[in-house]
Formats: C-alpha cells, sequence, structure tokens
C-alpha cells in the first residue's frame, strides 16, 4: 500500500514528476549512448583491418607504420625495397602477401598503389571483403577504383577521368597520364572509402619522368610508350601479410624485424591498433566523464524538485505522522519515491537509446561508418541504471533528511 | 475513563493542539509527564510512543484529513499499515472498510479517489479511518468547523453512533460551547490552566 500512496502522491505532481524523469531519461539516454558509440567505436576500429597477420613497413615506430599503411595518416620514413619485398614473398610461412605504395594524392584523397589482390585479401569489420558497388577493379594500367567516400565527395561515376597529384598537398599534377574511373567501392566504414586505388605499375608508369620527386624538364614520356615499358615496381611503402599458419606468425615477425639486406619493421595490426586506441581512447573517457555529470546534474535537478515540494507535502506528512508513521517512514517515503523516479526515468532512457539506434544505426553507419549493433543490454550497461537508481536513492537523502525533520518537528499540527 | 465522551473547549491560542499533541506523543513534555489510558507515554521512546499512538488513537482532523491522491480504501486502511495489533482485530480489512462506510452513510466509494469528495464526504472518511481496528481513543480536532450548520449535526450523530456503538473514548476539541450538551464531560482549557496555577 505504501508503494501505491508512494505512486499515488508521485502522480499527484505528474507535471514536475514527469519532467524530472525526462531530465533522468535523456541523461541516462546520452550516458548510455556515448557508452555504446565508444564501444562502437573501439569495435569498429580493430575491426578497420582483420584477416591480416602482419604489416611489413620500413623500420620506425609501430603506430606510425599502422596509421600510415591503414588509416593512410602521415609518411612513411622510407620504403621497401622490392627485392626485400621479394625475399619476404617468397619465404615458406608467407600464404600471401599485398603491396601498398603510398606517396600521390588526388584532391584531398591518398593514391594507393597495389594489386587486385588486395580486393581479396583485404578484410575489415569481422572478415567482411570489399565490394565493388559501380564498375569493376582496375583492368588497364590507368584504371583506378576508388572508396565511396571519394566518389560522394567528388561526384564521382565509373568512365570520369582522375589526375593524380605528385605527393601530397602539391600542385605539381601527373596530368599527362589521367586515369579512368573502373569501379567505386561499397562504403565500408574505414580509410579504404577514401582511398584511390591504382595498380601498382600505375605508380611507376606515372613517375616514369620524374627523378628525385620532380617532374625532368622537357620530358613527357607517351602512354603508349609507357604501357610497353617493364614497370616492375622499384620499392613498396608497405605490405600487408598472411600466413600460413598463425603459430608462424611470431617466428615471420622476427625473421622480418632482423632482415639483414635492410631495416624492416613487421607489427601484428591487432596489438598496434590497441596501442593506438589507447592514445585517442583518452577523448572518449573525457565526453564519458562529461555525460556522467549530465546524469548528476539530472539527479541533482530532482533532489531540487524533491526540497521544493517539501513545503506543500506538510499536511501530508501529517497525516501519516498522525496515522502512527514514524518520521524515519516518512524519511523511507520520499527515498521510495526518487527511487521510483529514477528507475522509470532510466528505463525511459534505455528505451529511448534503443529507439534511436533503431532509427540511427543504418545513417550512423552510412554518415561514419561506425555501426553500432542493437543488442541486449550488457552488464555493464545494467549495472549503470542500477548506479543511477542508487545514486536517486543517495541524493533523495539531502531532502529526505530535511523532510524527518520537519515532520519530527510538525508532528500532527503543521506550523507554517 | 473508557467509553468516555470528553469535550474540550478553548479559544484560539488557548494550548489546545499543543495537548492534543501531547497526548498523542508527537511532541514530549518538557516537564511533568502523560499517562493515557493508564500508558505513561512520556516514559516511551519516539519510536513507541508512534507504536502507541497508531495502536490506540484514531485521529480526526478539522480539515485537509485526508490524502489526495489516495484512494477512500487506501485512506481508511492506512492506520492498519502502522498498527499490527489493530490490523490484528481486522479480519478482512476491506470489508470492514465497506461496512464503515456504509454505518457512516457514505455510498460505495472505496476506489474514490479523496480527492474527488466533498468536505463533508471527507470528514466521514476520516472517521472511518480513526474507527477502523477499534482503537481505545478517538480524537478529534474541530472536525465539525469546515461544516454548515446541518452537516455539523449530522456529523456528530454519525461519529457518537460510531463511538458509541464500539465503546470508544472520543475527546472532541472545539471552541462552541453549544456542543457541551452532547458530552458525558465538558473541560475548558481555561480551567486546567487554572489548575496548573494553582498547583504552581
Amino acid at each position: 500500500m505504501i508503494l501505491r500512496l508512494a505512486i499515488g502522491s508521485l502522480g499527484a505532481r505528474v507535471l514536475t514528476v514527469a519532467m524530472t524523469v525526462l531530465a533522468i531519461a535523456l541523461s541516462v539516454m546520452l550516458f548510455l549512448g556515448v557508452e555504446k558509440v565508444r564501444t562502437g567505436a573501439k569495435a569498429s576500429f580493430a575491426d578497420t583491418i582483420s584477416g591480416t597477420d602482419l604489416i611489413v613497413g620500413a623500420r620506425s615506430g609501430s603506430v606510425q607504420l599502422l596509421l600510415y599503411s591503414v588509416f593512410r595518416i602521415g609518411n612513411a620514413t622510407n620504403n621497401v625495397t622490392w627485392q626485400s619485398y621479394q625475399d619476404i614473398a617468397a619465404r615458406p610461412e608467407v600464404d600471401w602477401i599485398v603491396p601498398i605504395s603510398l606517396g600521390d594524392s588526388h584532391r584531398q584523397f591518398r593514391v594507393m598503389g597495389t594489386t587486385v589482390e588486395f580486393f581479396d585479401r583485404y578484410r575489415y569489420r569481422q572478415g567482411r571483403g570489399l565490394e565493388v558497388a559501380e564498375g569493376a577493379v582496375m583492368a588497364d594500367l590507368f584504371d583506378t577504383v576508388i572508396g565511396a567516400d571519394v566518389a560522394a565527395t567528388l561526384g564521382y561515376t565509373t568512365g570520369d577521368p582522375i589526375i593524380v597529384a605528385h605527393g601530397i598537398a602539391s600542385f605539381a599534377e601527373h596530368k599527362d597520364q589521367p586515369f579512368r574511373v573502373s569501379g567505386i567501392l561499397e562504403k565500408t566504414g574505414t580509410p579504404v572509402d577514401r582511398t584511390v586505388i591504382v595498380s601498382m605499375e600505375a605508380i611507376e608508369a606515372i613517375h616514369v619522368d620524374w627523378r628525385n620527386g620532380a617532374q625532368i624538364p622537357g620530358q613527357s614520356t607517351p602512354v603508349d610508350v609507357i604501357r610497353r615499358m617493364d614497370l616492375t615496381p622499384k620499392a613498396v611503402t608497405a605490405a600487408l601479410v598472411g600466413v600460413e599458419s598463425p603459430l608462424q606468425t611470431f617466428a615471420l615477425q622476427r625473421a622480418i624485424n632482423e632482415y639483414p639486406e635492410e631495416p624492416l619493421l613487421a607489427i601484428l595490426p591487432g596489438v598496434a591498433l590497441q596501442e593506438l586506441w589507447a592514445i585517442v581512447g583518452i577523448a572518449e573517457t573525457a565526453l564519458l566523464g562529461v555525460s556522467a555529470m549530465v546524469v548528476v546534474t539530472a539527479l541533482i535537478g530532482m533532489m531540487a524538485t524533491i526540497f521544493s515540494s517539501l513545503n506543500e507535502r506538510r499536511r501530508e506528512m501529517a497525516i501519516f505522522r498522525a496515522m502512527g508513521a514514524r518520521p524515519t517512514t516518512i524519511m523511507g517515503l520520499l527515498v521510495l519515491e526518487a527511487v521510483l523516479t529514477a528507475a522509470v526515468g532510466a528505463l525511459i532512457g534505455m528505451l529511448l537509446l534503443y529507439l534511436g539506434l533503431f532509427v540511427a544505426q543504418p545513417m550512423i553507419d552510412n554518415a561514419f561508418g561506425l555501426w553500432l549493433p542493437i543488442e541486449a543490454p550488457t552488464l555493464r550497461e545494467l549495472w549503470v541504471l542500477l548506479g543511477v537508481v542508487a545514486a536517486g536513492a543517495i541524493v533523495s537523502l539531502v531532502p529526505a533528511v530535511r523532510a524527518y525533520r520537519l515532520s519530527l518537528a510538525d508532528g500532527m499540527m503543521v506550523r507554517t | 475513563m473508557p467509553g468516555e465522551t470528553v469535550l474540550l473547549l478553548g479559544e484560539s491560542g488557548s494550548g489546545k493542539s499543543t495537548l492534543l499533541s501531547l497526548i498523542c506523543g508527537t511532541v514530549s513534555a518538557s516537564a511533568g509527564s502523560v499517562t493515557v489510558a493508564g500508558t505513561p507515554s512520556s516514559d516511551l521512546s519516539g519510536g513507541a510512543r508512534d507504536r502507541f499512538r497508531a495502536e490506540q488513537i484514531g485521529m480526526i482532523f478539522q480539515q485537509f484529513n485526508l490524502l489526495p491522491f489516495g484512494s477512500v480504501l487506501d485512506n481508511i486502511l492506512l492506520p492498519l499499515r502502522f498498527a499490527p495489533s489493530r490490523r490484528g482485530r481486522v479480519a478482512d480489512p476491506r470489508a470492514e472498510a465497506r461496512s464503515l462506510c456504509g454505518a457512516l452513510g457514505l455510498p460505495d466509494l472505496l476506489t474514490e479517489k479523496a480527492a474527488a469528495l466533498s468536505v463533508g464526504q471527507q470528514q466521514r472518511v476520516a472517521v472511518a479511518r480513526a474507527m477502523i481496528g477499534r482503537p481505545p481513543i478517538i480524537i478529534a480536532d474541530e472536525p465539525t468547523s469546515a461544516l454548515d450548520e446541518t452537516s455539523q449535526s449530522a456529523f456528530l450523530d454519525l461519529l457518537f453512533a460510531q463511538v458509541r456503538a464500539h465503546g470508544t473514548t472520543l475527546l472532541m476539541v472545539s471552541h462552541d460551547p453549544r456542543l457541551g450538551a452532547r458530552f458525558d464531560r465538558v473541560v475548558a482549557m481555561k480551567d486546567i490552566a487554572h489548575i496548573e496555577r494553582q498547583a504552581a
């Protein structure tokens, strides 16, 4: 009956209680939403590349190698010679190897030279492969396949011409060797979306007339002549490697790291991703902290609401006291009301979150490449809900103690 | 005396409410002792006084008697929540509440919200709440002050019928001396003050 009376008392102040519930619900939705985005971003981040056992590049730092080879951020300190690449490819532990050549750009997007095997071997989000949404992979020397963001941003369709610029943010263009968009990839939510992919031979082809980073003055080899040239790469920026057996991964990594011909670095993508996450994850922890403060603010709002209602509820408390209720019962009634308010707010917040996820999931995936799975609440999320209810009970103790004192002073007679 | 009806007369500010609070045990006496129904309630702890009040006393205020958000039934059954012995005397609380409402001339309103009732109906529900579980004492603090003269008389008839039917002691506070004829004994606050002065 006390529970029913507590609910009835809340119902008698439905508008203010509804506002408090809404504030708690929105703050809980924000907190859990940030948590969902945080875990989703972490999972998406870790799933940027999967199925690749090692990434090989010139010796530098593991995070730096990961950044330029996978995220197309920054530059390599050096290249790997074609001979070294072939030595690694010939090792018995290697199941497959895909070269990557970086350095040029098109508008704000990086150009990556690779082989068509890249489209089969590159995996993301727990093993998903690349899909061509429109057209086909490169068949001609001057064909290019572009990521979904490149196509969307620049409005390209298959058959459109592309002029690659030399280097990054450079005005020097390889305009004598224009490319043609042969295919556009499906959106992946990975850096591939922002990449212009050409063949390794094409990278050599556009640099035929270039020496030491500058075009040889007056030299412009015709395209049909270039097509007949030996375009075997002289170097690669990095390579993605798959091993025959997972057991051989560490042995191969050690062998590459100790490669005597030139200083190389082989990294485990998962480990490097974890290292990178430890750096960028700090911002998300801060975001989580801010949203936790929003929850605290909503609960303090609830405390203020209870406080402001105390005076008008003194008659109600006097009736309870006259019936034999102890001051602690009055105190408990207020705490019970706060717990009910916080619990309803927390549950509505959770429902709003799932409703929002249901509506926004495809849009977020499409806009940011961030996949937020709609799953049953995790144990951590349930603890958060329980924590909100417990915090609601704790903050309500302040007005409850005030009510206790008032009911002791008033007894059955309300003195105003 | 058990079953006695007593009218406590006094002007505003004469100390009636303080005396009622002392009897009910919601305030403690700064000097002397308070004995209610043979129990020295001033010697009891705060919690024991609350329990004593719940078990021994049914209370009727002059107005705003009921929890407006509760149903009539919730309000009538409220004292039983804090008084196990009173609850033990009622085999079927809902039937008892319905029987009291019938005896007090209330239609079947058990599920109605208290706020939806007229003032007169609310006062009768307050009587039912005070009577449930048959506490030995009923204290009524100017219960007729919010009623018109006709309703006052009808209300008092019902109240007296109930206390007489159950042998309950009634202590009613009023400032209207015309009500004195209905009671076994009339005590004026000024007489109590006179006795106190003499004792001092």
